[in-house]
């Protein structure tokens, strides 16, 4: 091997000349092939996974649909459906795409109740929890402006309410929305900056998710037990254990996804949007996509405008300060039995909100979202750092393997956690 | 890391603040040349997202309001947004000012909200988060004080547009117009 080159044990010489010079296919079987995973995984271990695909799912339409959209206020609408009566499988492409939102929601949703759930945002996992936040409120940032693309009523309505949250800050507020449309209301120039940013921030997220995996792939995965791997015994190399498992969620993921897009593509979405924009005349009853209802429903609870608007913001902010908000040196709520009920109950206050938030504001639709509200910031702020003091929790197990195969746990086993780490990834 | 031993290499003039030293001074300066260079390169993309000089001179808008009986009103369009001219009647603006100050979210009186007496003229967005309120058709409904009604989160306005119940902060805006004759008004 000559000076400068990477050691590579790629066989194939064409492969091998690359992988000397950039070590891809070494790093890829050492995060993908080789990476020692717990041996525990349930299946909502597949949504990290899941997600990744949409986000290239919804690029590639995106992309295309690109091809045949036009940002102007006065064609925007009228592209939209060209695309879906004209342009070949356009109607394929915009229903992919505007189904892949909601299916990007439900994936990313699940996935942070995973997290929240099973304790993945403690120690050492703080900072690949709080990227995770950064990829949620991005994708919020991005499904709200690309919303607004096809132009219809809730477009221009959505877009008109969501910015003017922004006035509610004092002084510079009203000054902050006229920056963001770029003029008196929403308009031609703010159509054409939120397609840019729009087809920008995807790219972002994409840089962002790459930063959440380089730091799982430090850390490792947390899994069902909340208890780290204790030796190869507990755990599994990620091909093609994980591999597998991951194809399996993603074939029952595609049949779910396709039912969405071809036999009720509209279902989730509001009629409203088929009616070009008018500035004039505000749909009797706006609302935003469902993926946004929980935090719009914080937001109409309060009474006041500034305090709505810190609230709603608030209700997503206080994730990133969720690992020092638990105190619990407990991961599992499997091992909380206490928690794991109050736990359920914010759930639960997640779904009351989506509800009331699709409602009208009127009783008693308020002060049930006013309720669930007051729980919501209960669980973070009161009940969660009181229960990692008070709470007995249950006795944990010795160790994955000893918790899934019983006696048998000595016999068989999968590679070293520590071979992971012994050899960073950028040395590779 | 080299700097954290430069002080006390460094040799202090006479008169200088002990413990500080010549590289201190230049880190200092260079940090903000570039702090101030940065802000100049970041300042015209900002600004760039600001309204442009062609949406700044949209005209103002002439409305003629002879067509407009008692107890009508019209919608117009000033800088893409609408306004509410209204010809009330005598019953709305003795509602409008019989209201004691003191039951108002956002006091004023309606003398100082209107130019003629009948005459209203308001820009017809929510000041909550911007929807357009109700109250501008007949059929239309016009809330529990009689004026306009926002759907979004309910807010309702009374007969001079000012914020009576809801989360809207304020009342509805009096725009700058001016009456160019008795029949025209000119907005903006
Ligand atoms: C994080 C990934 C993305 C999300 C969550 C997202 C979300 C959305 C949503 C909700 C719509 C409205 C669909 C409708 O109701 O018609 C939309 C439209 C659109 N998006 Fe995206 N998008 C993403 C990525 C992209 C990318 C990467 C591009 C371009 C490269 C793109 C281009 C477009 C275009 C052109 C439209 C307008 C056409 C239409 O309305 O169907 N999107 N997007
Ligand atoms: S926009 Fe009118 S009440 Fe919210």
């Amino acid at each position: 091997m000559a000076i400068g080159l990477h050691d590579s044990e790629v066989k194939n010489p064409v492969l091998r000349w690359v992988d000397q010079r950039l070590p891809v296919i070494t790093m890829l079987q050492k995060e993908y092939g080789t990476f020692p995973t717990p041996r525990n995984f349930n299946y909502f271990w597949n949504f990290g996974a899941l997600a990744v695909i949409t986000l290239v799912i919804m690029i590639l339409t995106g992309v295309f649909l690109s091809m045949n959209y036009t940002a102007h206020t006065t064609l925007a609408f009228e592209s939209v459906e060209r695309i879906m009566r004209d342009v070949n499988y356009g109607w394929l492409m915009r229903y992919v795409h505007m189904n892949g939102a909601s299916m990007f929601f439900i994936v990313v949703f699940i996935h942070i109740y995973r997290g929240m759930y099973y304790g993945s945002y403690k120690a050492p996992r703080e900072l690949l929890w709080m990227l995770g936040v950064v990829i949620f409120l991005l994708m919020m940032a991005t499904a709200f402006l690309g919303y607004v693309l096809p132009w219809g009523q809730m477009s221009f309505w959505g877009a008109t309410v969501i910015t003017n949250l922004f006035s509610a800050f004092p002084l510079i507020g009203p000054e902050i929305v006229t920056w963001l449309w770029g003029g008196f209301s929403v308009d031609n120039p703010t159509l054409n900056r939120f397609f840019s940013l729009h087809y920008l921030l995807p790219f972002v997220i994409t840089g962002v998710v790459f930063l959440h995996v380089a730091a799982l792939h430090v850390t490792g995965s947390n899994n069902p037990l909340g208890i780290e791997p204790k030796g190869p015994q507990d755990t599994l190399p990620f091909h093609p254990y994980y591999t597998i498992k991951d194809s399996v969620g993603m074939v029952a993921y595609f049949a779910l996804f396709a039912l969405l897009v071809f036999f009720m593509p509209n279902y989730l979405g509001h009629p409203d949007n088929y009616i070009p924009a008018n500035p004039l005349v505000t749909p009797a009853h706006i609302v935003p996509e469902w993926y946004f209802l929980p935090f719009y429903a914080i937001l109409r609870a309060v009474p006041d405008k500034l305090g709505g608007v810190l609230l709603m913001f608030g209700s997503i902010l206080i994730w990133f300060a969720l690992p020092w908000l638990d105190t619990s040196k407990v991961r599992s709520m499997r091992f909380r039995p206490i928690a794991r009920i109050f736990f359920f109950l914010w759930v639960i206050s997640f779904f009351v909100l989506m509800y009331v938030g699709g409602k009208p504001a009127e009783q008693p639709y308020v002060i049930i979202a006013q309720v669930a509200t007051a729980y919501y910031f209960l669980w973070f702020l009161v009940i969660l750092p009181l229960l990692g003091k008070y709470e007995r929790t249950l006795p944990l197990p010795e160790s994955i393997a000893a918790a899934v195969l019983g006696p048998r746990a000595s016999t068989g086993g999968g590679p070293l956690p520590g071979a992971a780490t012994a050899k960073p990834m950028e040395k590779a | 890391m080299a700097d954290s031993m430069a002080p006390q290499m460094a040799q202090a003039a006479p008169g200088d603040v002990p413990g500080t030293t010549k590289r201190d001074f230049l880190m200092l300066t260079t940090a903000a040349f570039a702090a101030v260079g940065v802000g100049g390169i970041v300042w015209p993309f900002v600004s760039s997202m600001a309204p442009a000089r062609d949406v700044l001179a949209l005209a103002s808008t002439e409305v003629d309001i002879s067509p407009i009986a008692a107890g009508q009103s019209v919608t117009v369009m000033w800088r893409g947004k609408p306004v509410f001219v209204r010809n009330r009647t005598e019953e709305e603006v003795r509602e409008a000012r019989s209201v004691p100050m003191s039951e108002l979210k956002d006091p004023a009186t309606d003398e100082s909200r209107v130019k003629r007496d009948n005459w209203l003229v308001v820009v017809g967005v929510c000041t909550h988060l911007g929807c357009v309120p109700l109250g501008q058709k007949p059929t239309d409904a016009k809330g529990d004080y009689n004026g306009w009604f926002c759907p979004c989160h309910g807010s309702h306005y009374d007969t001079s547009a000012r914020i009576r119940r809801g989360p809207a902060p304020s009342n509805l805006l009096v725009p700058d117009y001016a009456f160019t004759s008795d029949t025209m008004i000119r907005i903006g």
